[in-house]
């Protein structure tokens, strides 16, 4: 069911509720007793929910400005008209901004590269808790008093990470069975994809808006190759590219996080940087 | 039996209190399940060190017959010890999330009690006598010089100390790959489920090397995942009928008559959305974290986040009755989600004679519900109205603009303060309830 904004009772950003709960299911791995399976799920609704917000709200943004711009090219085009108007230089200029414009709309949701990923690939209802159960060690150093540890593996990359106060070591591991190396493979071509848009793109907005209603539903079935969504490591590098407000949230998080939980946060993102 | 509010009816009063008293709780110390025992005699604790604790009701004494006995600790016994999962580098909690009585059938008690993993059922006996003159050894216990042995006695049972006994016998591991929230005795005293996220098990008390799985809803796929079982029940007198509780606000009845594996259930229980309600939060408040049958078998009763539901078991697509809890809490919902209060797991119980429920909320309030008279009361569990025999005073929270005298304002609750369970006496007006470490017995006002 939609998320309808005007129903909520608490005026909370969907941006705060994302990293926090990203926050959330990162801390559940290091937990004592284990990953928790109902209450990672519970999480994981509320990061739905949020992300239906922010992307009705992106959506809006989004198409107030192209309606702006419209507007905007009217005006101008009136203006152009206007023998009083003090030179064609200016027009150009202008055509040359509004083309630069057109240029942008055509990429999806903000323009901003980083955020292509997140909504080529994204599938939400990946459940945390899952293949961690499996594959992903947790706490490591024994007992749940003393972590200065966090061992995660990546089921992309397939490269384990452990972050040790706040140092970061990568090794190799030999491929889990359940890593599909096609899913690996697609996450670089969407980044491929990412990097020349005009190839895959369409031109016009309401084609790319199509294209991305197509490919950003919560049902398993939109996307039958991509089968590792369910990886936690997965989820924070997908939302800590895709959302520029979880990663300016960097110096808010020093103030509220453990030095630990920082730096593992900061791994993650200097892993997105190098993939 | 008497009903719940105060006025001319009824009024709660402090009995005792069990626990430490210093600010300071200790982890270990947090009591994590209370249960009686058939007969109200037995009231048992567990808490989150994996210990069990079990006070036993003693006789009113003939001097002062106005008021009830009081519990005394009975026995006390380390359940289980944490473990480490070595395939999955994990560490197995040695929190006793549940304890349940059996029947009783013979001079000992038998309880099951469970961790995330593991269930044991514990046979608790009296010792009283003592076999005294043995042949072989000396009373110090030594083998004695059979040369020095010339003539034979009988060995004589004398009298001694009473001693509490508490040993495992019967283990059940090994058949919960998640974590296990629920244990339920079935009614044929013979078998009882046990529930984790995914999965129901089936087990006889006798038998420890298998159990049958009786429900499964693991996807093929864990991406699918939609929801998990919280919480399950046998039917007090079918022995055939269970109850199962999801993570999405429905209720499954499953009738083991019907199929080996009650994957398809009798009967669904579920109550529309109100779509007005719908918030960042609505998968998690409409959670039910307890299903309680009522004694009678005829009702059951759910708790969510910020309410009671009773339901007939004969009309699947609402709650005959509906109790707000702690509606104040609907506009604090982000701020509990961000402490993970909006994660706490209340439990719900019927008084003897299901006319009454109760169940918890934060600052140590507990609510009860006169189901007749539709009263609703809330009490505080404090040290401050702990008093031999002090009647309860009814508190109030305040939700408007304007606090009255003696009511607390929805910012200073204590949500570290939480009752997340209670038990009540099947047969009397005595309840247990739980506050942190602290173990309240409160009673009727004997007039």
């Amino acid at each position: 069911m939609e998320v309808d904004r005007r129903a909520m009772e608490c005026a909370v950003d969907a941006q705060s509720l994302i990293s926090i709960s990203l926050m959330k299911i990162h801390n559940s791995r290091t937990q004592r007793g284990g990953i928790k399976l109902h209450k990672n799920l519970l999480v994981s609704y509320v990061l739905r929910n949020a992300r239906q917000v922010y992307i009705k709200e992106k959506y809006a943004e989004i198409y107030r400005m192209q309606q702006y711009e419209e507007v905007m090219a009217v005006c101008n085009e009136i203006q152009e008209l206007d023998p009083l108007d003090l030179g064609a230089e200016d027009g150009d200029e202008e055509e040359q901004g509004r083309a630069a414009c057109c240029g942008e709309e055509s990429r999806p949701a903000g323009s901003r590269e980083p955020e292509q990923p997140y909504y080529r690939s994204c599938c939400m209802e990946a459940p945390p808790g899952s293949p961690c159960d499996q594959f992903a060690p947790n706490g490591g150093g024994g007992g749940g008093s003393h972590c200065n540890k966090t061992t995660v593996l990546d089921l992309d990359t397939h490269v384990v990470t452990t972050v040790e106060n706040g140092f970061l070591h990568q090794d190799c591991c030999c491929a889990a069975p359940q890593c599909a190396p096609g899913a690996a493979a697609r996450k670089r071509k969407v980044d491929s994809g990412g990097c020349a848009p005009d190839a895959e793109e369409p031109s016009d907005f309401t084609a790319a808006r199509k294209r991305l209603k197509r490919e950003d539903c919560s049902n398993p079935d939109c996307n039958p190759d991509y089968t590792d969504t369910s990886n936690i490591s997965n989820l924070i590098s997908i939302f800590g590219s895709g959302f520029s407000g979880l990663l300016s949230r960097q110096a808010d998080l020093e103030q509220v996080c453990s030095k630990q939980a920082l730096a593992s946060l900061g791994a993650w993102t200097r892993a997105i940087v190098a993939f | 039996m008497a009903g719940v509010a105060g006025g001319n009816d009824f009024q709660w009063c402090f009995s005792q209190v069990k626990g430490a008293i210093d600010e300071d709780v200790a982890e270990a110390d947090i009591i994590s399940t209370v249960e009686f025992n058939y007969s109200g005699d037995l009231l048992a604790t567990g808490d989150k060190g994996g210990r069990v604790v079990i006070f036993q009701h003693e006789q009113e004494s003939k001097n002062r017959p106005h008021l009830r006995g009081e519990y005394n600790v009975y026995s006390t016994f380390q359940s289980h010890e944490p473990e480490f999962d070595y395939l999955k580098s994990l560490e197995i909690e040695e929190k006793i999330n549940k304890i349940r009585w059996l029947p009783q059938q013979n001079a000992a008690h038998f309880l099951l009690s469970t961790n995330d993993k593991t269930i044991k059922l514990w046979k608790i006996s009296e010792r009283d006598k003592r076999a005294e003159g043995y042949n072989l050894k000396d009373e110090d216990g030594r083998i004695r010089d059979p040369y020095r042995i010339t003539s034979l006695r009988v060995p004589v049972l004398m009298p001694m100390d009473l001693m509490v006994e508490a040993s495992p016998r019967r283990i059940f591991a090994n058949a919960h790959t998640y974590h296990i929230n629920s244990i339920s005795v079935n009614s044929d005293h013979e078998t009882y489920l046990s529930a984790d996220d995914l999965r129901i098990n089936l087990w006889h008390l006798e038998i420890t090397d298998r159990s049958f799985n009786i429900v499964d809803i693991k996807p093929a796929n864990m991406e699918e995942l939609t929801e998990v079982i919280t919480a399950a029940e046998c039917h007090p007198h079918q022995c055939n009928v269970f109850v199962y509780s999801s993570s999405k606000g429905t209720i499954r009845l499953c009738d083991m008559r019907a199929a080996a594996l009650c994957d398809r259930h009798s009967k669904f229980f579920e109550e529309p959305e109100d779509p007005s309600s719908r918030s960042f939060f609505s998968e998690i408040i409409s959670s039910i974290s307890d299903v309680k049958f009522s004694h009678s078998g005829r009702y059951m009763m759910t708790r969510d986040y910020l309410s009671v539901k009773v339901w007939d078991l004969n009309m699947e697509n609402r709650p005959v009755e509906t109790y707000q809890v702690h509606e104040y809490l609907r506009s604090k919902l982000c701020s509990l989600y961000e402490n993970d209060c909006i994660f706490d797991k209340f439990e719900c119980c019927w008084n003897g004679s299901d006319s009454a429920i109760m169940t918890g909320s934060y600052n140590n309030f507990f609510r009860m519900f006169d189901r007749n008279t539709r009263r609703d009361i809330t009490l505080e569990a404090s040290r401050e109205s702990s008093k031999p025999r002090a009647t309860l005073k009814p508190r109030k929270v305040s939700t408007g603009g304007k606090r009255k005298k003696d009511e607390i304002s929805v910012d200073s609750l204590d949500f570290n303060k939480k009752i997340l369970h209670t038990a009540w006496h099947p047969k009397d007006n005595v309840i247990a309830v739980a506050a942190t470490n602290n173990l309240y017995i409160f009673q009727d006002k004997i007039n």
